[in-house]
């Protein structure tokens, strides 16, 4: 078992040298130069060279990816071309909103998936069932920022119920917090939810068709025992598998719903810099992004080989 | 109930009686040529030039002068919706095809050599860990904005679905008799990986091209309306958007009518998707039958 996790911790620092060196490589072939525009207007080209050596630009490639590579694994991201500031200080600042909406996203979406996936599953072929499955087709299909104003033109800008955009910190204001992030968590989470339900109903089917479930129903037990005591523990493992998986979904969605909604978080961030062409910041986000995505995968695929004896690979 | 089936009616007319049988699969087919032919036909289609400014009629609301209204320079939506959907389109189809392509050339390749088959899929594992949009607008930023640097740049992230999907089919494959029958009769690597083995990739990669077309044309959208995608001077539906987003509480006309077209698109691509799972993989379809 710990030869097995050791493997798969052994693959994820893989994956994730993989990454660094390809975000690093893809940068680095990027067109633009930082020197010059760290220099400004009115720099010489002598100027431009000093800048040039004093941010080790001049060395070959290796040597640069290895004293970045370096770096990150202290700590430091770098130093943002556009305000001059550590990378590292400039996510540290966005990093609350995102992993606010991330929360709530994650919550909502489990709370909202999970129970309508088991009905649909209990009553397959029903109009519920019908109704699921279509309220999926649909999450899968609506892109994420036409959802969230179609929300916004509705109950922001019609109704008027909760504000247009703008983020409250939970410490500052709680009520607040939930009244700006009800929205974005409902935009976000839909796409989520579609997955999740989707996934959940398919497992549930399989766990249903089971001769123990028979002997549960033989024995008398009632149907929420059955399905969340006994269905739902055994089809788990996709479920939670596709929890997981759908992270990455998530991230990407998180870039969006920020932008849409003008939440200062990491998104926004992100966008930002691509609009500036501040690589430091791209190469610093997309690393935790994918870091934050494998991390999550690794932690529940331990998880399975240290508690679910059926898993073996 | 397919055992009384009393005589083979003709390849058409059974399959227009599988549509019958399937309303989601003919209502996505219906959908998808509608937009593909307003696309096409787009100039005869469209009521005005959708590049004339007019700001004495800007932000006018639906009528029937302007059928979807007119955005902030007063150009007209309608018009502007139709030609949006020759982008959205277009970078739907090139990327499920490049991407299928590129993908299950390296899915054959890494199936059947496995020296290979090490080095790539951690190669994939990579690519598919950092998130297909953060990949899509990376790639963009490095490079010039124009629509073929959009199409790579959306292609690259899901080429790692179609190469998992292409390796899995030949790994099963590679230990059935006919490859060894093959390989005894001393056919080469070439034509034992396209002549044997990648016909049978072919109905589960067709049920992934959709998948890709549909992902691809929300990514593209996302794209332009995040400002990175397709130049500014091209109507897509992800540029309107971008451009209607600070009148969304007074003209929501300028954000829904391209929202719904690319939604609409996006559901008759999954939907389409949906039917040729069900039909092409046998496992489902049995399942299906049982309900």
């Amino acid at each position: 078992m710990t030869l097995m996790i050791l493997r798969r911790v052994l693959s994820t620092i893989f994956v994730m040298a993989f990454v660094a060196f390809f975000v690093f490589g893809l940068l680095y072939l990027a067109p633009g130069d930082p020197a010059a525009l760290i220099a400004g207007d009115l720099a010489t080209a002598a100027d431009i060279e000093r800048i040039r050596a004093s941010l080790g630009l001049d060395r070959p490639f290796h040597t640069q990816f290895l004293s970045w590579l370096g770096g990150v694994l202290q700590g430091d991201l770098g130093t943002s071309i556009f305000s001059n500031r550590p990378v590292s200080q400039l996510i540290a600042q966005r990093i609350e909103p995102t992993l606010a909406l991330a929360t709530t996203t994650i919550v909502f979406s489990v709370i909202i998936a999970v129970p309508m996936g088991i009905v649909a599953a209990w009553r397959a072929g029903s109009w519920v069932d019908r109704l699921v499955m279509g309220f999926a087709v649909l999450g899968f299909s609506v892109p994420v920022f036409v959802f969230a104003y179609v929300l916004i033109i509705i109950f922001a800008a019609q109704l008027q119920l909760v504000p247009v955009m703008g983020y409250v910190s939970i410490f500052e204001n709680p009520a607040g917090f939930f009244r700006s992030i009800a929205l974005p968590t409902v935009a976000l989470g839909v796409t989520y939810i579609a997955l999740i339900a989707r996934i959940t109903r398919a497992s549930m089917l399989e766990a249903i068709n089971q001769d123990y479930i028979r002997t549960a129903h033989a024995k008398g037990l009632g149907i929420v025992a059955i399905l969340f005591r006994h269905a739902l523990r055994n089809a788990s493992v996709p479920i939670v598998t596709t929890i997981g998986i759908g992270i990455a979904l998530l991230i990407g969605g998180v870039v969006v719903t920020e932008s849409v909604f003008a939440i200062p978080g990491l998104g926004r961030l992100t966008v930002d810099a691509i609009l500036r062409r501040d690589y430091p910041i791209i190469q610093a986000v997309i690393l935790i992004f994918s870091a934050i995505y494998v991390l999550i995968n690794l932690a529940i695929d331990a998880a399975y080989i240290a508690l679910d004896p059926r898993i073996r690979y | 109930m397919a055992l009384a089936e009393p005589s083979r009616p003709s390849r058409l007319a059974s399959s227009f009686s599988w549509l019958r049988d399937h309303p989601t699969v003919l209502a996505g087919l219906i959908i998808l040529g509608v937009m593909v032919f307003i696309s096409v036909f787009a100039p005869w289609i469209a009521t005005h030039d959708p590049t004339r400014l007019d700001p004495l009629n800007r932000l006018k609301p639906p009528g029937a002068e302007h059928w979807f209204g007119t955005d902030h320079l007063g150009r007209d939506i309608f018009s502007r919706t139709v030609y949006g959907g020759r982008i959205s389109l277009f970078v739907g189809f090139t990327v499920a095809a490049i991407a299928c392509a590129v993908g299950m050339v390296i899915g054959l390749l890494s199936g059947f050599i496995r020296i290979l088959d090490a080095i790539i899929m951690r190669i994939m594992d990579g690519l598919m860990a950092i998130p297909a949009i953060l990949l899509a607008i990376a790639l963009v930023a490095v490079a010039r904005s124009s629509v073929w640097t959009v199409i790579v740049a959306v292609a690259i992230p899901e080429i790692p679905r179609v190469v998992r999907l292409v390796r899995g089919v030949v790994l099963t494959l590679r230990e059935q008799l006919f490859v060894d029958a093959a390989v005894s009769l001393g056919a080469k690597l070439p034509r034992i990986l396209f002549v044997h083995i990648m016909p049978n990739t072919l109905a589960p990669l067709i049920v992934q091209a959709s998948y890709v077309a549909a992902s691809a044309i929300i990514i593209e959208a996302i794209l332009s309306f995040l400002g990175a995608g397709t130049p500014p001077n091209i109507p897509s539906w992800g540029n309107m958007m971008a451009e209607g987003r600070t009148y969304v509480t007074i003209a929501w006309w300028l954000l829904l009518f391209p929202g719904l077209f690319l939604s609409l698109v996006v559901l008759s691509v999954n939907l389409l998707g949906d039917g040729l799972r069900e039909t092409l993989d046998p496992r489902l379809r049995r399942s299906a039958r049982n309900e």
